[in-house]
């Protein structure tokens, strides 16, 4: 048994807190692990420079999608600044015919699974009901509904098991999401069926304003063994390490061993979403602790080490991410406004008269107004 | 070309926000994303960065009013890819083209329609002023004097206009609305010759005005509500919600005993007066009255130590704390807070005085932090600044004893056998009748009352231990 942690006070994922897999320090420096090693000995100088490369340009995007909703172009964005290594790490992990289900946050991995970055922005600015088609890239829709994504992983990975393909379900989730009974029943559900699912929880130590000491008095990652399911606690800022834990994962859920839990430790350095203000609840010291373990510096110290950090490839890699936050920003605002009618497509397959009768209706109100703009649109914001 | 920047909804479906302080002037040669404004919204104080590259051609609203959202506050002369698609009309003078009647406004994620506004004129001319007038700045509209804006609705032709006689809503559909807010027309004007009364098309074109007279200018009135608003609902969350759910908690919980006790400071006030003049504080800032008063505080409580306890209802226990940390209350931009001076019984009067100097200057910045928010043990409130003599505080949750400081005024007061004109006060102690009974309180409440009136008494208070008395 576990002697229990006192309340909110060890377990808060504190920076002194490391008792997680970690394959590179905060200084850049790898650490052996026997263990985990070999799960990224193919990650020579070319895999690590292609994973700053990711890192820089997700946190480019993320950055520029910010700066988009400030100047009115986006309604909302969740930021992800701090995050990078756990979402590329583990996306950058997976195979082609894999499947993600993810909340809101995960736009690094969107960006892996090949999600056009246009697309990125289209729900957030209103302009669609969804972003992409997920068949075409492997990734559901984001979920907006905190943890309903892990049902849906459980049972496209129960399909999977049925039609006997060697894909695996990975499903996105945050620490407070653990605390909803979605997340629980999919659990129990996975283990019951040793269905090919992996429950990737990005610990980023905050539910909105709540700290994860609040809900969790154990490590997050210790309560999946109670599911029966195995699990790992790894360092989210260090690339490598969760790319190593996430191919363990997907590795036994390919061959047959049923899901796994990984647990990321984190740390959301910027607001839940551009409506809040984290300074009213957040200590600025605690800011400062995790600003050290940036996942981008500690990849960047490493490169330097081993002489890969050259001013081209600094260079090359800027220039790549401001090309596709320019590319980005021209797609979001060259958006063009849907018609408003096109609020009943892909309600139904198939005709349906009730749905018939409800367009005709809302046609015959927006042709109740005299003027021809009846269109909401954006262009009134440059008058 | 010069290109409008107006201003966006930074929260998910606010309003207004205000423009907290501007980092570029006109002439200054911004890049896209530049941070060149900050601005508080009801949810955050965010960081604005430019839509645009070029140069700051004009800032349309100053630092520290309320901008609604929509209204131009930033244009940029800009050159190359941004300069498309610009309306023509605000290019010849580079003013914002606010005249032009309101279109329908941008939806994005559900924030629906803006009813506040609907069928009514966008802002009304203030009297003497231009088209576009800039607001009355906040601190203005709510300072403590005499309010400004009072009379700018009067000169108001529509609000001063017949018929504008019932607040509620006129009935109308919403093309018509959407109708008369196109031509300029106030639906408020307007006896609707529908059925039931409902305006009509024909209503609104019989009295329809051309752009060119539509009021576009409001100044905002006194309690900075739109006009012909006679009350306004407002969610109650965030800070107003903590507040009242402690208040509640308090004042429920802990049986409240208030006492007062009025004192002649003169003393204390000669005092501060040789302190802050005879350079004994050399080089440092000035020692205030509630300095003194948290000094007096601190020397009371080591003779009444039950006034610094917490009643532990679950452990079923009380919690005598051998520390003292001071909480002030504070009004701030957002609202009561009550920072704390940690071990404010060490720091002596020196120490109190720069405490509270760097208290005072970080919560009226806003960037008091949580921490330094937590583990008060008693707390003093200074009503008198705000010109009030007592008051029956409420205690601060969780602690025993709060301490209210009144206005001190000139008053005729007995002073060596005659009447003479004192600088007196008026303490007000409530404490929590369940740790502390009302010898205790009452002690206490005296010493301190006795420290004020005769400062030097302190010397013989100095190293009192507990309960010495």
């Amino acid at each position: 048994m576990h002697d229990l942690p006192p309340h909110g006070a060890a377990d808060n994922g504190s920076p002194l807190d490391d008792d997680f897999i970690q394959l590179l320090s905060e200084s850049g420096e790898r650490m052996p692990n026997a263990e985990f090693d070999p799960w990224v000995r193919d990650i020579g100088a070319a895999g690590l420079a292609a994973l700053y490369d990711d890192l820089v340009v997700v946190r480019r995007l993320d950055t520029e999608a910010t700066a988009l909703q400030r100047q009115g172009e986006l309604g909302l964005w969740p930021p992800m600044l701090g995050q990078e290594a756990a979402q590329i790490g583990s996306a950058r992990a997976l195979h082609p015919d894999d499947f993600v289900f993810t909340s809101y946050r995960e736009n690094a991995v969107a960006y892996c699974r090949g999600v056009g970055l246009t697309d990125l922005v289209k729900v957030w600015r209103g302009n669609a009901q969804s972003g992409w088609d997920p068949a075409s890239v492997g990734m559901a829709v984001p979920a907006i509904i905190i943890g309903a994504q892990t049902l849906h992983a459980t049972g496209w990975a129960l399909g999977a098991q049925f039609d006997g393909a060697d894909s695996v379900a990975v499903t996105y989730f945050g620490d407070g999401a653990t605390s909803e009974g979605d997340v629980n029943e999919a659990m129990v559900f996975a283990a019951s069926f040793q269905v090919p699912v992996v429950f990737f929880c990005q610990n980023n130590q905050w539910a909105i304003s709540e700290p994860v000491g609040l809900q969790a008095r154990v490590h997050i990652a210790e309560r999946a063994p109670g599911f029966g399911i195995p699990s790992l606690r790894v360092d989210g800022n260090d690339v490598l390490a969760v790319m190593a834990a996430t191919r363990v994962a997907l590795d036994r859920a390919r061959s047959g061993g049923g899901p796994t839990f990984i647990e990321a430790v984190t740390y959301r350095m910027g607001p839940h979403t551009t409506a809040d203000d984290p300074t009213r609840y957040r200590d600025p010291a605690d800011l400062a602790r995790w600003a050290e373990r940036d996942p981008i510096l500690r990849l960047r110290r490493l490169l330097d080490a081993e002489g890969l950090f050259t001013p081209e490839f600094e260079a090359a890699t800027a220039a790549h991410a401001d090309a596709a936050a320019a590319e980005l920003r021209a797609g979001c605002i060259g958006l063009a406004d849907p018609e408003p009618l096109s609020v009943f497509d892909n309600v139904y397959t198939t005709p349906q008269a009730t749905l018939d009768r409800q367009r005709a209706g809302y046609a015959a109100y927006l042709a109740s107004f005299e003027s021809s703009d009846t269109r909401s649109s954006n262009e009134g914001a440059s008058v | 070309m010069i290109r409008v920047f107006s201003l966006p909804d930074l929260g998910e479906g606010l309003t207004e926000s205000e423009i907290v302080a501007w980092h570029v002037a006109p002439g200054d040669t911004v890049t896209l994303n530049q941070h060149i404004a900050d601005v508080e919204t009801a949810k955050a104080v965010v960081e604005l960065p430019s839509p645009f590259s070029g140069v700051v051609s004009e800032l349309h609203r100053p630092e520290g009013v309320l901008v609604h959202v929509g209204d131009p506050i930033v244009s940029f002369e800009v050159v190359g890819a941004d300069a498309v698609d610009d309306s023509g009309d605000s290019s010849d003078s580079g003013a914002p083209a606010a005249p032009v009647p309101t279109k329908r406004e941008a939806n994005l994620v559900g924030y629906g329609p803006d009813a506040e506004r609907e069928g009514r004129p966008k802002r009304r001319a203030r009297p003497g002023s231009a088209a576009c007038a800039t607001p009355v700045p906040l601190a203005t509209v709510t300072s403590p004097g005499l309010p400004v804006a009072v009379t700018s609705s009067v000169a108001n032709p529509v609000a001063a206009a017949p018929g504008a006689t019932t607040m509620e809503r006129p009935r109308s559909t919403p093309p018509v609305r959407m109708l008369a807010r196109d031509l300029g027309v106030d639906l408020t004007r307007i006896t609707g010759t529908g059925a039931h009364g409902v305006i009509t098309r024909d209503d609104v074109r019989a009295v329809g005005v051309t752009p060119e007279t539509v009021p576009v200018a409001d100044a905002p009135s006194v309690f900075g509500a739109p006009s012909g608003t006679r009350e306004s609902r407002t969610p109650i969350k965030s800070l107003r919600k903590l507040t009242a759910a402690a208040m509640v908690q308090s004042a429920f919980t802990a049986p409240h005993v208030t006492e007062f006790l009025t004192i002649d400071v003169t003393p204390t006030i000669d005092l501060l007066e040789t302190i802050n003049t005879a350079g004994a504080r050399e080089g440092a800032g000035r020692v205030g009255l509630l300095a003194v008063v948290a000094q007096a505080l601190c020397l009371a409580v080591a003779r009444t130590p039950s006034v610094n306890t917490r009643w532990d209802e679950a452990a079923g226990e009380i919690v005598q704390f051998h520390y003292v940390n001071l909480g002030i209350a504070a009004a701030t931009p957002r609202g009561l807070m009550v920072p704390v001076i940690a071990d404010a019984d060490r720091l002596g009067l020196a120490g109190l005085a720069d405490s509270l100097a760097r208290l005072t200057a970080a919560a009226r910045s806003g960037t008091t932090t949580p921490a330094a928010l937590a583990g008060g043990t008693i707390t003093i409130t200074n009503i008198g600044v705000f010109g009030i003599d007592a008051g029956t505080p409420i205690l601060n949750p969780g602690e025993a004893a709060i301490l209210a400081m009144g206005a001190i005024r000139r008053t005729p007061w007995e002073f060596r056998g005659d009447i003479a004109l004192r600088q007196v006060m008026t303490l007000s102690l409530s404490f929590d009748h369940r740790l502390v009974d009302g010898e205790q309180g009452s002690r206490f409440l005296a010493d301190v009352g006795r420290i004020l009136a005769n400062p030097g008494l302190a010397l013989t208070m100095l190293g009192a231990t507990p309960g010495a008395a």
